[in-house]
């Protein structure tokens, strides 16, 4: 980057793509190259910035001006005024949605304030095509650290001593999985990357593969070194392209600038990596169903133990971590276990990468330390709920996780406490519900995703998440009794306690945890035929309100059914038996006279 | 010791060796843990340990949830609890869900009173289901001449998958489909007819419940029994008599040969004959066939050997689907069963002066396949046996005209098919049918007589794969016998490899253990010393029959004098042999 005066990133993640980042560059290096600055302005397609709300994102360097919402017509004026005249095109800028003001400095922005950029420390800084941009930021310089200063057991102490947890969703020490497959001798052990993202709406290990690939390449590396492993696998789901393009791109880069292959870097280690598809089940996100895929086998979880660290891919000694724990891995040795242990709280060490959805202002990729609070996720980084509604609760950690209340906003969010609460950190879901949202709505959709996703080998999740799914469906279709709440409870503590694997055995917690904070709400449902936040359309009843209705007779014209009669300037009526509940009355009414409740 | 673990279960101290499950370690002290999907076949080095129903869940303290006994290994100082009321709780939930995806047709189910899980049903007392979901699994069922797949009512325990997969080595059964629509299917669900499934049964065999059975031809025998022109001949193969005692309550391993000729004749046959003939006449053909190719070897030929033995049917199916390039080495002989067949419906209705069509031959055996080997041969649209009846469903028939076999007296099998030699009886057990061939192959070969007709070597195995070195006068034989398709597989790769252990003569059985262990035999609900006391029983009969050689029978030397002439005669030939071939299957 020496001689070049100013750096465009655009950003090149899946979603800015599908808004046509791609033309977006096109059509600025075209115009830097008319305006004969080609020399002096670089263009570059990064990881993603992680504001995906306003995407697509460009930002420009050194000043760190960030646009919003770009256009490829844009490229035209963002050239001729900033690039060429230096002067910043107001109307692109991120508008502050409390202060009205546009902010042109990235670091002002309340959506990165707080935030804290471990894993994600060269998504969006770097094009992740080109190693050499990786190795500019102090890439690779962790691997040989650890290949000529430290023993592979203090490797092992190191990431001990950081603190590092696993990433996937349980949590587990990650220097102690490395301890017990390094302890387990074999003539050949494998490092595993499990990048097999699955929870709905979840997509942090997908926007680090594809901004910052090499990453996971130097710590799977460290990790062979480690625990004596000569052979890496990155487990990815085919629906991943770009990732995979970017992780394929940078392993043969690294084997080009001998980082991966034979004698790494002089050094007597050796260490490789292949790519294996995952076939698109949610399951195979589970360690030992994810190994029972890579062999080629049906992707089932099977009992633990024994552990992977014992008999994992082949049998072999295996050390499966996520993408995101891997991410973390060069920094330790970048920065010293010391410092990434001083970040986060107690037991939860460093940061947290979160996929921010749902009702909330600021929708996107977010990296906080460890115990910051919900609150401050939610309103300082998120911007608040959308609309101004009410916050009703968030749901953490995707299928398995569960949901939380007004109660648990100032919660410093780490592994213990989300699970004291009833949630799990899961992979880092975090979908966000307003007032409209109805709970056991939201149980249901997950129910409905397990059952799917359940591979059916054991009893419990193959039968009970169906029942589930089937007693939260009576309940949400007004069918449902007080006997369907006591049933709902009964098989999910079962299911929780017999289930084989994770999967099975977190499925009820969406049930249990909505249950928990929300059992009024079930019971409006079962007890009183009401659905209090109005989504059950079973359960809803449309009326008019005479005192508002002024006779207009647009909702008798709308009407599909003609359930709704009335005079000319006279308050109308809904014939209930005759209703179908579309909606299409309330939605055509000019005066608001038209309620469901 | 080191290696020995202790823990305590429901106050009981154990110990047990490292490595032990905590269902092993509570069989020890006499607690019993009910299971559903675990099944160990150790003998045969099967373990069925999918833990996937998850019936046997106990409690173990500083665990937070509950742990499968037959999957978890038991750790120093372990507590668990295999009784408390959650532990109770749970089976039951667990049980009821299992209940409510499965039809409640037990009235009419084939597996009824064999089955599992009905078992477990009664054991808890299960008087209604309080899960009230609705949907139940529905699939198409899928009948073939051996075997009905009814997986409605699987309960996904895999045992099935794991005896063909990894005990047979067939690959015809695997797990397809995920969560409620999971279940244990065949390749591209293809019925089992279109797949490489040899019938051998081993997966009805360990089934527990009524998603896999035999495809029954009970009534169809009754029919015929009732028709009064026809004549209804019935032969029965040497295993049935070691097992069919165990349905009426007597000791694996007693023999009821007598009362079950007794019982066939009350029911109505009109002749009682014995398959035990028709392995004579095997013997007969299939050993002129060694000598033949051991001549021919001997005198520097170019004979495909070794000969392989081609009595059993699903092991027939099995090297016509797997290995297409190795036909030419089994012998061309016929199995016992259709030789039987054969002659029934030529020398013995010619000497009845009766057509063939007006005789009706039902075969009574402890296998699955012959239903299916059943419909291959055929003479002018008449199946040489028309009917192949389990004997599961033999005892079924006795039972359903009020007899107790106990209670029946023993008679003989009706001549001329009913004599047999020693050598015969032994075909129902892995090894016996390679013996009964030297027994007759050694005298023919060396012109002496065999003084010793009990082959030690060859006798000591169970189970498995075996390689035995026989002398024939100046000659060593090297002689393969396996039993479990796996094994065959062995040794197939081994031949196809070049036959490095100059193996001459392959006896195989798809069973483990041989016929006793068939398909169609009453269910040994993973009991394998029932196995062991049947194989003995076999054994027993043999040492008790005053002929033992096949060549010695004397309604075996009337059959040539009368009609084949000799042995690989055109006309034994035409009844008696068979061709192979290759089936492309998925």
């Amino acid at each position: 980057m020496a001689d070049t005066k100013m750096h465009v990133l655009v950003c090149g993640g899946t979603g800015c793509l599908s808004s046509n980042s791609s033309d977006i560059v096109d059509n600025l290096i075209a115009e830097i190259k008319a305006a004969g600055m080609e020399d002096e302005v670089k263009v570059l397609k990064t990881g993603c910035f992680g504001f995906c709300e306003k995407g697509p994102i460009v930002k420009i360097l050194p000043d760190n001006t960030f646009y919003t919402q770009v256009k490829p017509e844009d490229a035209k004026e963002i050239v001729a005024e900033h690039i060429v005249k230096g002067r910043k095109v107001e109307r692109l800028l991120y508008m502050d949605p409390e202060k009205e003001q546009h902010i042109s400095d990235a670091k002002h922005m309340d959506f990165y304030k707080k935030q804290m950029r471990v894993a994600l420390r060269n998504c969006g800084f770097i094009d992740p095509d080109n190693i050499e941009e990786y190795i500019g930021r102090d890439g690779y310089q962790a691997l040989a650290k650890c290949l000529t200063e430290f023993t592979p057991e203090q490797v092992i102490e190191e990431v001990k001593k950081s603190g590092l947890r696993g990433r996937g969703g349980a949590g587990f020490p990650t220097g102690l999985k490395w301890q017990l497959a390094r302890a387990n001798d074999a003539d050949q052990k494998y490092v595993v990357c499990n990048a097999d993202e699955g929870d709905p709406g979840a997509f942090m290990d997908r926007s680090i593969l594809e901004g910052d690939p090499h990453s996971i390449v130097e710590a799977m590396a460290i990790c062979g070194y480690a625990i004596g492993a000569s052979q890496g696998r990155v487990y990815i789901r085919a629906e991943y392209p770009l990732a995979i393009k970017r992780l394929e791109n940078a392993i043969s880069s690294a084997r080009e600038y001998g980082l991966l292959g034979d004698n790494i870097l002089g050094s007597d280690f050796s260490f490789d990596i292949e790519i294996t598809f995952g076939a698109g089940a949610f399951v195979c996100g589970e360690e030992t169903a994810l190994l029972r895929s890579m062999e080629g086998n049906r992707g089932e979880p099977t009992t633990k133990p024994p552990f992977p660290a014992e008999h994992g891919y082949w049998n072999k000694p295996t050390n499966v971590n996520n993408v995101e724990t891997f991410a973390n891995v060069p920094v330790i040795f970048l920065k010293g276990a010391d410092w990434f242990n001083k970040i986060g709280t107690e037991k939860s060490k460093g940061t947290k990468v979160f996929a921010l959805a749902g009702k909330i202002n600021n929708v996107g990729l977010i990296e906080v330390p460890m115990g910051t609070t919900l609150r401050e996720v939610i309103y300082d980084i998120g911007g608040g709920i959308k609309n101004g509604k009410k916050f009703k609760a968030v749901q953490t950690g995707g299928p398995s996780g569960g949901c939380l209340t007004e109660k648990d906003l100032d919660t410093p969010i780490d592994f213990d406490n989300l699970v004291a609460r009833g949630s799990m950190m899961g992979s880092g879901g975090m979908i966000v519900m307003d007032e409209d949202d109805c709970m056991p709505s939201v149980a249901r959709f997950y129910l409905e995703f397990t059952e799917e996703e359940s591979c059916g080998k054991c009893t419990p999740c193959r039968i009970g998440t169906k029942r589930l799914s089937e007693l939260l469906k009576d309940i949400t279709q007004g069918k449902g009794t007080e006997e369907h709440v006591k049933e709902l409870k009964r098989i999910s503590q079962v299911i929780k306690d017999t289930a084989l694997c994770g999967l099975g055995q977190t499925a009820p917690n969406p049930v249990l945890s909505t249950l928990a904070a929300f059992e009024d709400e079930y019971m409006a449902h079962v007890k009183e035929g009401r659905c209090p936040a109005g989504k059950c359309t079973a359960l809803l009843k449309f009326f008019i309100e005479a005192d508002k209705c002024k006779g207009c007779t647009l909702c008798a014209r709308n009407c599909p059914v003609g359930a709704i009669s009335g005079e000319v300037r006279k308050p109308h009526a809904i014939d209930q038996e005759k209703c179908i509940k579309c909606g299409a009355c309330m939605d055509r009414c000019k005066f608001g006279a038209i309620v469901k409740h | 010791m080191s290696n020995m673990i202790n823990i305590t279960i429901d106050g009981k101290k154990v110990q047990v060796p490292a490595g032990s499950t905590i269902l092993q370690a509570a069989q020890t002290v006499g607690i019993h843990i009910p299971t559903l999907c675990h099944l160990d076949l150790h003998d045969i080095k099967m373990v069925n340990q999918t833990a996937s129903c998850r019936i046997c869940v106990v409690e173990v303290e500083g665990r937070r949830n509950l742990a499968p006994a037959c999957a978890t290994p038991v750790a120093e100082g372990m507590v668990v609890h295999s009784n408390t009321l959650k532990v109770m709780e749970a089976r039951r939930t667990v049980l009821e869900l299992m209940l409510s995806d499965h039809p409640k047709d037990c009235l009419t189910c084939a597996k009824s009173g064999e089955c599992e899980l009905q078992d477990l049903a009664e054991l808890f007392n299960i008087r209604n289901i309080r899960v009230s979901g609705t949907s139940m699994s529905t699939y198409k069922k899928d009948i073939s001449p051996s075997i009905i797949r009814d997986m409605d009512k699987c309960i996904m325990c895999r045992r099935c998958e794991t005896m063909c997969n990894q005990v047979q080595t067939v690959g015809a059964l695997s797990a397809v489909n995920r969560g409620f629509d999971a279940v244990v299917a065949t390749s591209f669900e293809a019925p089992l007819n279109e797949t490489v499934c040899t019938y051998c049964g081993q997966c009805v065999q360990v089934c527990p419940v009524g998603a896999l059975t035999e495809h029954d031809s009970t009534w169809e025998v009754v029919e015929a029994l009732n028709d009064p022109d026809k004549i209804v001949v019935v032969q029965t193969a040497p295993a049935v008599r070691a097992a069919l005692g165990e349905e009426f309550g007597l000791e694996p391993g007693s023999l009821v040969t007598g009362q079950m000729a007794a019982a066939l004749r009350r029911l109505g046959f009109d002749y009682v004959f014995d398959t035990d003939f028709a392995a004579d006449l095997t013997i007969m053909e299939e050993a002129t066939e060694l000598v033949d190719r051991l001549t021919r070897h001997l005198n520097g030929e170019d004979v495909p050997l070794p000969l392989l033995t081609s009595c059993c049917p699903a092991w027939v199916n099995f090297i016509e689907s797997q290995y297409p390039e190795l036909l030419d080495i089994p012998s061309s002989a016929r199995s016992p069963q259709q030789m039987f067949g054969a002659i029934a419906k030529s020398y013995f209705a010619e000497k009845l002066g009766v057509r063939r069509d007006q005789m009706v031959v039902v075969s009574v055996m402890p296998c699955l396949a012959k239903k299916y080997e059943a419909t291959k041969f055929e003479d002018d649209n008449n199946q040489d046996v028309d009917y192949s009846i389990s004997t599961r469903e033999l005892a079924n028939l006795i039972k359903r005209m009020n007899m107790d076999l106990k209670e029946l007296p023993e008679e003989d099998f009706d001549d001329p098919l009913g004599e047999s030699s020693g050598a015969a009886v032994i075909f129902g057990k892995t090894g016996g049918v390679i013996e009964a061939a030297l027994r007759t192959a050694y005298e023919w070969v060396t012109g002496e007589t065999l003084e010793n007709v009990e082959f030690e070597d060859i006798r000591s195995t169970s189970y498995g794969l075996k390689v035995a070195h026989i002398k024939v006068g100046d000659l060593t034989l090297n002689i393969g016998i396996s039993s479990g398709l796996g094994n065959a597989r062995a040794l197939l790769e081994e031949i196809k490899a070049g036959n490095p252990n100059n193996l001459h003569a392959i006896e195989i059985m798809a069973c483990p253990g041989g016929c006793v262990n068939g398909g169609g035999q009453p269910y040994a609900h993973g009991d394998m010393k029932k196995i062991q006391a049947r194989q003995a029983a076999l054994y027993r009969e043999d040492c008790g029959k005053p002929i033992r050689k096949s060549h010695e029978n004397p309604s075996i030397k009337k059959l040539y004098e009368e009609y084949l002439v000799k042995p690989n005669s055109e006309k034994a030939h035409h009844l008696l042999h068979t061709q192979y071939t290759a089936k492309e299957r998925v």
